[in-house]
């Protein structure tokens, strides 16, 4: 078994708001991601997604606030840590996070170069400028982005180079986890298909040991990672390979979200596609047992009380259901 | 079917923006049919010009060049009243169903407006109600729990699906959808993509529905446009067009949108080919 770059455990944050209610966005996450893996998160919206991949840098300001769990990162364990500790000696080196919209929320003002010098800066401030422009170079000629961009401003890129220059400056320092939080979703096909290469292009060449992906666009998402997360109302319900996951998944909520995928493909035009119906809970106060007990087709009474776990099916899957994969199975043939 | 009714056409159609070297030709020479009761999807990259074609469509943008023909006849909205008449039988439904609203009216009012406009101002509130729940049934929304509700208390999902009600209510000969289902979640597209259906199956309304979504075009279309930077580069059947590509442009736009079954090139897929469907052992 190789080498595991992030373990989660147990890991719980919620939202304050300004009228002191919490909101429940992240219960519970337990995970692992290998070296040279990558690991997809798909759910509905406001299942959690951002909320996760934000509580995974271990720097929380509010309205997100800690609760519990651990974060280790190639046998480190950074939660807890010191804001400033993680600011200076994590982000960038050990974890890097590209939020959602990131491009858009570069200064204009400033060149690319800059972005770069602050980021190994935060990190080393007794590196040269020299070494920074030299190391710059570098790695925007490996990933095949034409050298010039240092030298611009952020209007002066494309949708798609914008976003393909935020990714090489998040990852300049070779951090060994990239989190990309829907990192193509607001771009054409092509400049999706360009940032995807480029993102393969840091794995392969090893200036990111294992990456989270986040999206909820499931074509790509199987396209891209090794394995697949579903998340539903801020807990994990179901975990596979990406093969599993969109062609054979096991957990009705996995089911219902792989029923609703559209791709340009022949035969794919007659199979209708499905909704679920009914809407996520409230995070505010999240129900009893099973949180999609509510919209879950096959739920039993039992489900609305008991919580469950995420447990093992064997193959390296895990799924959150009180049903047994041999009863779910059955249920889905008599559909 | 018998000889098809065109519904809404154009010939030589352009829009230009600005002039001298600021000059964008949004949209660039077009010609298209329509027909009766036909789902049609424009599908293009952003900024192919779908948009404001919508909007020339609509009238809520002029023609630089080119007509439009509306039931077999020059379309004229010149004046005010014409064009309210005209907007009877041509209605459009947003990307953010959130901006194209007066956030100040409560729902039930939004749907009551509704019928007054289609004529009915002078019915028994009781048959006002009853029309109001329909239309929310058939958008699955419950028409007591719509009322004294501001639009803004609902998710984007439940609001698109008031704006199909509205329409359901309005029922105009022709409906233009400009990416409706681009700002919300797959599964509730899947969801406002059957109502749209359903829609065209049960009033025989045509729909022309913009996206850039090439997989949801061949889901939902009967015919399908593509536009490539103004121009339309390719048009036919929804199989013809997804499945036999002519233009080079439809050609790259499908090999670079994510597939499942097919290869795609920088998948990590690649190397495996997808399982089966597990069979009982
Ligand atoms: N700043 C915030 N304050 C309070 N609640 C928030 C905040 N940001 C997100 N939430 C809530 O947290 C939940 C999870 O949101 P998010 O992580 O953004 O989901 P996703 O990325 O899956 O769409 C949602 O219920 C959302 O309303
Ligand atoms: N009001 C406007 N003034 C100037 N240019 C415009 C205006 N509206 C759109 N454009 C330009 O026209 C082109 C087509 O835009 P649009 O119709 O919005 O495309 P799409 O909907 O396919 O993304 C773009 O280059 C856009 O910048
Ligand atoms: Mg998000
Ligand atoms: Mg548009």
């Amino acid at each position: 078994m190789s080498k595991i770059m992030l373990e989660v455990n147990g890991l719980t944050t919620k939202y304050i708001t300004r009228y002191n209610e919490s909101v429940y966005a992240v219960n519970d996450v337990s995970f692992q991601v290998e070296e040279g893996k990558s690991v997809g998160i798909a759910g509905e919206s406001g299942c959690g997604k951002s909320t996760l991949a934000l509580s995974l840098m271990g720097y929380y300001f509010p309205p997100l606030h800690y609760t519990k769990g651990d974060i280790i990162i190639d046998g480190r364990n950074i939660s807890g840590m010191d804001p400033d500790d993680v600011r200076k000696n994590i982000l960038g080196t050990e974890i890097a996070y590209i939020p959602q919209a990131a491009m858009n929320a570069l200064n204009p003002t400033r060149k690319v170069i800059r972005f770069i010098e602050d980021v190994i800066w935060a990190h080393d401030p007794k590196i040269s400028k020299k070494d920074i422009h030299d190391l710059a170079r570098e790695r925007f000629e490996t990933l095949n982005l034409p050298e010039d961009t240092l030298n611009k401003y952020p209007v002066e890129l494309s949708g798609g180079m914008k976003q393909r220059t935020v990714i090489s400056i998040s990852t300049i320092l070779s951090p060994k986890v990239l989190i990309a939080d829907e990192p193509s979703s607001a771009l054409d096909v092509t400049s999706q298909k360009m940032v995807i290469k480029m993102i393969h292009d840091l794995m392969e060449l090893g200036y990111i040991k294992s990456m989270i992906f986040i999206t909820h666009e499931l074509p790509l998402l199987y396209n891209v990672t090794d394995d697949i997360m579903v998340m539903y109302a801020g807990q994990i319900v179901e975990r596979g390979s990406a093969d599993q996951m969109i062609f054979d998944p096991i957990h009705p909520y996995s089911k219902g979200l792989m029923g609703s995928i559209l791709v340009p493909e022949d035969g794919t035009r007659d199979v209708k596609i499905t909704a679920i119906p009914g809407t996520p809970p409230n995070l505010k106060k999240p129900p009893d047992g099973c949180r999609f007990a509510e919209r879950c087709q096959y739920v039993k009474s039992q489900c609305r009380v008991q919580n469950m776990e995420l447990a093992g099916l064997g193959n390296g899957r895990t799924s959150r259901c009180m049903m047994s994969e041999e009863e779910l199975r059955e249920a889905y043939k008599n559909e | 079917m018998s000889e098809r009714e065109i519904c809404l056409s154009g010939t030589g159609v352009s829009k230009v923006f600005g002039f001298g070297n600021r000059k964008t030709v949004a949209v660039d020479n077009v010609d298209f049919n329509f027909y009766s009761g036909e789902l049609v999807s424009i599908v293009g990259e952003s900024g192919s010009g779908k948009t404001t074609l919508i909007k020339m469509l609509l009238g809520l943008t002029s023609v630089t060049e080119g007509e439009i023909q509306f039931l077999g006849k020059k379309r004229d909205i010149r004046t005010r009243s014409k064009k309210k008449e005209y907007w009877k039988d041509i209605q459009a439904i947003f990307q953010d169903p959130f901006s194209s609203y007066n956030i100040f009216s409560k729902i039930d009012s939004v749907l009551l407006d509704c019928i007054h406009m289609r004529g009915g101002r002078m019915l028994p509130k009781a048959k006002k109600i009853e029309m109001m729940e329909e239309a929310c049934r058939f958008v699955n929304l419950k028409y007591a729990e719509m009322t004294n509700k501001y639009p803004f208390e609902l998710s984007g999902g439940q609001m698109q699906r008031l704006m199909i009600a509205r329409i359901f209510l309005l029922r105009p000969k022709i409906l233009l959808a400009d990416e409706p289902t681009s700002m919300i979640d797959a599964c509730s597209r899947a969801t406002i993509l059957d109502m749209l259906l359903n829609l065209r199956n049960e009033t025989g309304m045509t729909i022309i529905f913009i996206t850039h979504d090439m997989g949801l075009a061949y889901y939902i279309s009967d015919t399908v446009y593509i536009m490539e930077r103004g121009k339309i580069v390719e048009f036919g059947s929804a199989d013809e067009v997804i499945l036999n590509p002519q233009a080079d442009y439809t050609k790259r736009l499908l090999s670079d949108v994510p597939k499942i079954h097919e290869p795609w090139e920088f998948s990590k897929r690649n190397q495996t080919p997808p399982p089966q469907t597990p069979v009982e052992a």
